[in-house]
């Protein structure tokens, strides 16, 4: 078999012995699936997304995603989710949020309290 | 190569150094494979792991200097004549294919994980601590180890014939790494003499090793037996400074930079 790549997957797929219109047929373990992995600084913390790792299995994410992830700076857990596993929303629907921003009413910043709070300092200090 | 740096004397000091010169010289190894690993992730990881081996390495050379009165860490590992190394076969061999790799990688992190395990017990603060420290990390390379060997055992029939074929390969040299060394003997009267139990000799390491990997391996679904483990011999001589063909090229290749000028400051 030719080397065609460097990377020992994309040779096993023997790319050359497939039609164009057909693509190339994956069995389980050539192509891996992501894990969205979620990092911890310290105990009691948010865990926070920080990216992806390839892996066939949750174990293996763990593991790779140790030292993607948590060999530098602080580091107290970690998570690893399948990003199939993961429900997203369709970006054709991003219009819910369309009107967000100008709800000002929702934000406490919205509210225009300074003024009663200076008529009230001024009322009892006198 | 002019030997200009003190021995350290002390059957302690001679098994500090030897888990020190496994540590180098492993780590030197599996750093072989940064660039070539077969998925970016595992590249990264390997990498990493190898990074820590040196590191313990010189974690143990920097306490035989401030305790034992060896040289420069940079000296004892890098100006010392292959027959005064004193790591064993295991960790002198070429990388191979990953299947051996990690085999090896395997085998030797369960050994330096008793090997921590047992020194955390030892009557000296320093020591200990060291021991402590360096335990988290060979935690993570035993967990890296074990998810590679179940997951290419429990794998394809392809995955499991190469990890089976490299098993039988890297046994007789494992069994190496518990080789009686100099003065082990005497060492153990010593220790029981004075009550301290926390290094149990290298046969006993071996056996408690050997239960544990045989255990693991069946979980996996490989049939002991039927490999022969059991009844290979290990390969011996690292401990006595008699090393396998592949000792002097690593020595040469690693300490080439050094040799342009030992006395460098870095």
């Amino acid at each position: 078999m030719p080397i065609l790549s460097l990377d020992p997957r994309v040779n096993r797929l023997q790319a050359e012995q497939v039609s164009a219109e057909q693509g190339p047929v994956l069995a389980p373990g050539d192509h891996w699936p992501s894990y969205q992995v979620f990092h911890q600084r310290r105990r009691g913390e948010k865990h926070s997304s920080v990216g992806i790792v390839h892996a066939p299995s949750s174990e293996m994410a763990m593991a790779l995603a140790k030292e993607q992830y948590g060999r530098r700076g602080e580091t107290s857990n970690l998570w690893v989710v399948c990003s199939a596993d993961v429900l997203e929303m369709d970006y054709a629907d991003e219009d819910v949020f369309r009107t967000t921003p100008s709800k000002s009413y929702r934000d406490p910043a919205g509210y225009k309290v300074n003024d009663k709070i200076d008529a009230y300092k001024a009322k009892n200090q006198g | 190569m002019p030997n200009s740096h003190p021995f350290p004397s002390g059957p302690l000091a001679r098994y500090l150094l030897q888990i020190a010169d496994d540590q180098l010289i492993m780590g030197h190894r599996n750093s072989e494979w940064t660039g070539l690993g077969p998925i970016l992730e595992e590249d990264i990881a390997f990498s990493s792991v190898a990074q820590d081996q040196v590191g313990h390495a010189l974690a143990f050379y920097e306490y035989l200097q401030a305790e034992c009165g060896a040289g420069d860490p940079d000296q004892t590992a890098f100006n010392r004549p292959e027959n005064q190394m004193l790591c064993n076969g295991l960790v002198e061999q070429p990388i191979g294919d990953y299947a051996f790799s990690l085999v090896r990688h395997w085998c030797y992190d369960h050994a330096v994980r008793l090997r921590y395990e047992s020194l955390s017990g030892i009557p000296n603060q320093t020591l200990q601590s060291i021991a402590v420290k360096l335990r988290g990390e060979v935690k993570y390379h035993t967990f890296h180890a074990d998810t590679w060997m179940k997951s290419l055992l429990e794998g394809s029939e392809e995955s499991r014939f190469r990890m089976l074929a490299a098993i039988k390969e890297v046994w007789p040299l494992a069994l190496g790494m518990f080789e009686s060394w100099v003065g082990e003997e005497d060492w153990l009267v010593e220790l029981a003499g004075s009550g301290q139990g926390w290094y149990p000799g290298e046969a006993a390491l071996r056996l408690q090793w050997q239960e544990q990997a045989f255990r693991s391996l069946q979980t996996w679904g490989v049939d002991v037996e039927k490999l022969g483990l059991e009844k290979m011999d290990p390969v011996l001589g690292g401990r006595q400074g008699y090393h396998t063909v592949h000792l002097a090229p690593l020595l040469e290749e690693m300490t080439a930079v050094f040799r342009l000028d030992p006395q460098a400051e870095w």
